[in-house]
């Protein structure tokens, strides 16, 4: 699917949907980013992998890192802002490589001229309050300021760095496994689309923006070997996350409607705007690949954590349909839908 | 919990109920078994019904001896390749568009709105007309409002240019009427469809009597039905009780919504600021009578007269080969499914679409592509 | 065409009205609405525009309809199976927050 072949010939150019955590990003990435640099120095899981980080074998535990940029607008919104948005998504991607006690985060700030100091230091109060729930901290950073105009308000880059005696890549699904979502999907997404549309909600929409480490060491405790695979639905939202899984995985994914946490609000604005609440993007969530004998006990576990109550089974892995997802509406089966580009609400 | 919607007003979520749906399809498959025949063909010709089929599953459980065939249905789909080039060439010289978010990634001739902005053009999503009208009240750019849609989407067009909108606003409009298209439809030769689901929302304001003289002229049933998984397994079962019975008549099995007269006071509006002329839709060809132009007394807000529209300042290279061999037409026609189609999930694909139907969240290529068309699964 | 959502009024503003959609509050514009239309009434809204006023009586009446379309196309031993199917209805979907 070149520019040659298509009539619209967008591909020479960058486009908004390249951003947006579909299929777009993934072939940007693949195709032009990631192209060309050898494997790391050391046995690991390295850019090929295209995994939430990096892992690096250090004697005998792994070294985990992964890097964020964070230009999420409006800077405030219901829930949480910049700052713990970019504690929290880097924390979460270590997370999601099963390193829980990460080392440090590094923080790169750009600012626009203009950007008031006010909120500058609220941003960096948020990040405090989050890395404290974390359990982690800052250890170095950089600043730069643009001129007016140059940039839109900030952007935040953290980048976080974890050892791990075990790497949980998002490729470890096998048939059988089930899988657990761990609360309800769409939260983020949708409070950041109504605050941009205007809607008004009488129950206000918040993100979920959170870190989850703990949560996960929790369910990680379990029993080892029971988690096989982690992802974290962000851009993209569940779907995303689950396609990459079945794809990278070699199976094919069934998730049952019916079970699957949503709030009535969060059902009720995508309905209202068109949009599929599983292309949504969560920020504060985790799906997890369970060895079917483990999974009422990692439930459990999540359950019992304060930021997990709402955890349950969703789905299971089948060995054929592999790459594909398979959703059961509850009244029939069909192909969950996968993101493409940015989400646009339709009036049809 | 949901149960609270339930037992609060309109409950549309009791018009989800699974076992009653899956015993709605067991009743359509026993209507059909007596029919005889295979294969039972009706068409849909909306969107949105093929939008809550697929998305509900609902083909999972449809009798494999009765075929619902997506007719041309999806206003953004027959939107015309001209029609689209209007715009763009709007954008191009800086007029600023306000446009439904269905319509940005269709391609025209040579790009899409989409393609346009990216480029640097002023591109406004909106998810209604009197949006755009609060856009252009907020600016003193003009601002055109790129008007795509049904005659139930016209309406609310006809509502913001009769309340007055500010001087920088006007309308390009390439609204369409479905009652035409459905006579072309029967009309076309080869043409198997038995039976007719009607869109409820359309009839909400059209009023179910407008199939009358349809039904009289073909010998078809119509029923109009709504659009939650009740609503469409009801009302198909429904019409193939009226084929069996060999029985043309119009049933509204969306009574919630739908009357025989509809909404008088939308019709007005509607018919006051719009006219209906004959026009291509796009791979259909010609529609007498299927689209909707402003009247000549709104010619102060018709972007067509408004401003020096030259689509062929676009053309500056030929276009793709590969829009030759798209065959959207004869699937929107209901006389081929996307299967059939040598471009289907290959060169046309939603990322880098070559027809409309692979662009429109209600094209039936694009439904197919994403939900698994006819699953086995 | 024809993502309609219905609704129910909680306030009106002149030719707007304020209107709750499970949770979702909208301005949705009375120009083109063929009834008058007040608090607590439940309409159809199409792209910010209510389309229709619902009387809640119907959707009784749709459901039964539905009963009734099952009655009509039974006349053998699975009908009874199947009515028993919906007396036994379980409510669907999952927990919400």
């Amino acid at each position: 699917m070149t520019a040659t072949t298509t009539p619209t010939g967008t591909d020479a150019i960058i486009s908004l949907r390249h951003g947006a955590g579909g299929r777009a990003m993934r072939r940007l990435i693949t195709e032009t980013l990631a192209a060309g640099f050898p494997p790391p120095p050391v046995e690991g899981i390295g850019l090929a992998a295209m995994d939430d980080g990096a892992a690096l074998r250090i004697g005998d535990r792994w070294l985990v890192v992964t890097t964020d940029s964070h230009v999420v607008h409006p800077v405030f919104f219901p829930g949480g802002d910049i700052g713990r948005l970019a504690v929290a998504g880097t924390v979460n991607d270590l997370a999601m490589m099963g390193a829980t006690t990460p080392l440090g985060l590094t923080c790169a700030v750009i600012l626009e001229e203009g950007f008031r100091k006010s909120d500058l230091e609220r941003i960096q109060r948020s990040m405090q309050e989050t890395c404290r729930e974390a359990g982690v901290t800052i250890v170095t950073g950089d600043t730069k300021v643009m001129g007016r105009g140059e940039l839109d308000g900030i952007v935040i880059n953290t980048t976080g760095v974890a050892l791990a005696d075990t790497v949980i890549p998002d490729a470890g699904l096998r048939p059988e496994d089930r899988i657990i979502l761990t609360g309800s999907i769409g939260d983020h997404g949708m409070a950041l689309m109504v605050k941009r549309h205007g809607l008004e909600i009488d129950a206000e929409l918040r993100s979920d923006v959170a870190p989850i480490n703990g949560l996960i060491a929790a369910a990680l405790a379990v029993a080892p070997g029971a988690v096989t695979a982690l992802k974290d639905p962000t851009r993209g939202g569940v779907s995303s996350a689950l396609h990459e899984m079945a794809e990278k995985s070699g199976v094919g994914i069934v998730l049952h409607e019916p079970r699957v946490p949503i709030s009535r609000t969060v059902r009720a604005a995508a309905e209202m705007l068109g949009l599929d609440p599983f292309q949504i993007a969560n920020e504060g969530k985790a799906i997890l690949g369970v060895r079917p004998d483990a999974a009422e006990r990692v439930l459990d576990a999540l359950r019992a954590h304060p930021l997990g109550e709402a955890a349950e089974l969703v789905g299971e892995c089948i060995g054929d349909h592999t790459g594909r997802v398979i959703l059961d509406t509850g009244i029939g089966r069909r192909l969950l839908v996968e993101s493409e580009g940015e989400l646009l609400p339709r009036i049809c | 919990m949901p149960e609270t919607l339930l037992s609060d007003g309109v409950g549309e979520l009791r018009f989800r109920d699974p076992a009653k749906a899956r015993a709605l399809a067991g009743a359509l498959a026993r209507v059909v078994a007596e029919i005889g025949r295979t294969p039972v063909s009706v068409m849909h010709v909306c969107g949105s019904h093929e939008q809550a089929i697929a998305k509900f599953g609902l083909r999972a459980v449809l009798p494999r001896d009765l075929n619902v065939i997506m007719g041309p249905g999806c206003p953004v789909c027959v939107t015309d390749v001209p029609e689209v080039d209007e715009a763009i060439v709007l954008a191009q010289d800086g007029v600023r568009i306000a446009t439904y978010g269905d319509m940005l990634k269709v391609p025209g001739s040579v790009k899409s709105l989409a393609d346009a902005q990216a480029e640097g053009a002023r591109v406004d999503v909106v998810y209604s007309a009197a949006q755009a009208v609060e856009l252009a009240r907020d600016t003193t750019e003009d601002v055109v409002f790129f008007a795509s849609g049904f005659e139930t989407t016209a309406v609310a067009t006809a509502a913001v240019v009769l309340s007055g909108p500010p001087g920088n606003f006007s309308v390009l409009s390439t609204h369409k009427y479905i009652p035409p298209v459905m006579e072309i439809v029967a009309e076309m030769p080869g043409s198997r469809v038995e039976g007719f689901l009607a869109a409820g929302h359309a009839a909400t304001i059209t009023g179910s009597a407008i199939f009358e003289r349809f039904v009289e002229r073909h010998g078809i049933p119509v029923v109009v039905a709504g659009f939650e998984p009740l609503d469409i397994l009801g009302g198909l079962v429904k019409l193939v009780e009226l084929v069996r019975d060999r029985s043309p008549k119009v049933v509204n099995m969306y009574p919630r919504c739908v009357t025989a007269e509809g909404n008088r006071n939308a019709q007005e509006q509607l018919w006051r600021v719009f006219r209906s002329v004959g026009g291509n839709w796009r791979g259909i060809a010609h529609v007498p009578n299927g689209n909707l132009r402003l009247r000549d007394e709104f010619a102060a807000v018709d972007a067509r007269r408004k401003y020096n529209i030259d689509v062929r300042r676009l053309w500056t290279r030929a276009p793709s080969t590969l829009t030759q061999v798209c065959i959207c037409g004869t699937i929107m026609a209901g006389t081929a499914s996307p299967h059939e189609c040598s471009l289907f999930g290959k060169q046309c694909v939603p990322d880098s679409p070559v027809g409309a139907c692979m662009v429109s969240s209600e094209g039936t290529c694009k439904i197919w592509y994403q939900y698994g068309g006819h699953p086995d699964l | 065409m024809c993502l309609g959502v219905p609704g129910r009024v909680i306030e009106i503003r002149g030719a707007t009205a304020i209107v709750d959609f499970f949770g979702v509050r909208r301005e949705t514009r009375l120009d083109v609405v063929d009834e008058p239309v007040g608090p607590g009434d439940y309409i159809l809204n199409h792209v910010g525009f209510a389309i229709r006023k619902i009387p809640s009586h119907e959707i009784q009446d749709t459901l039964a309809l539905y009963e009734l379309l099952l009655k009509e196309t039974e006349g053998d031993m699975m009908a009874a199976d199947v009515r028993g199917e919906i007396a036994g209805v379980r409510r669907p979907e999952g927990p919400d927050a």
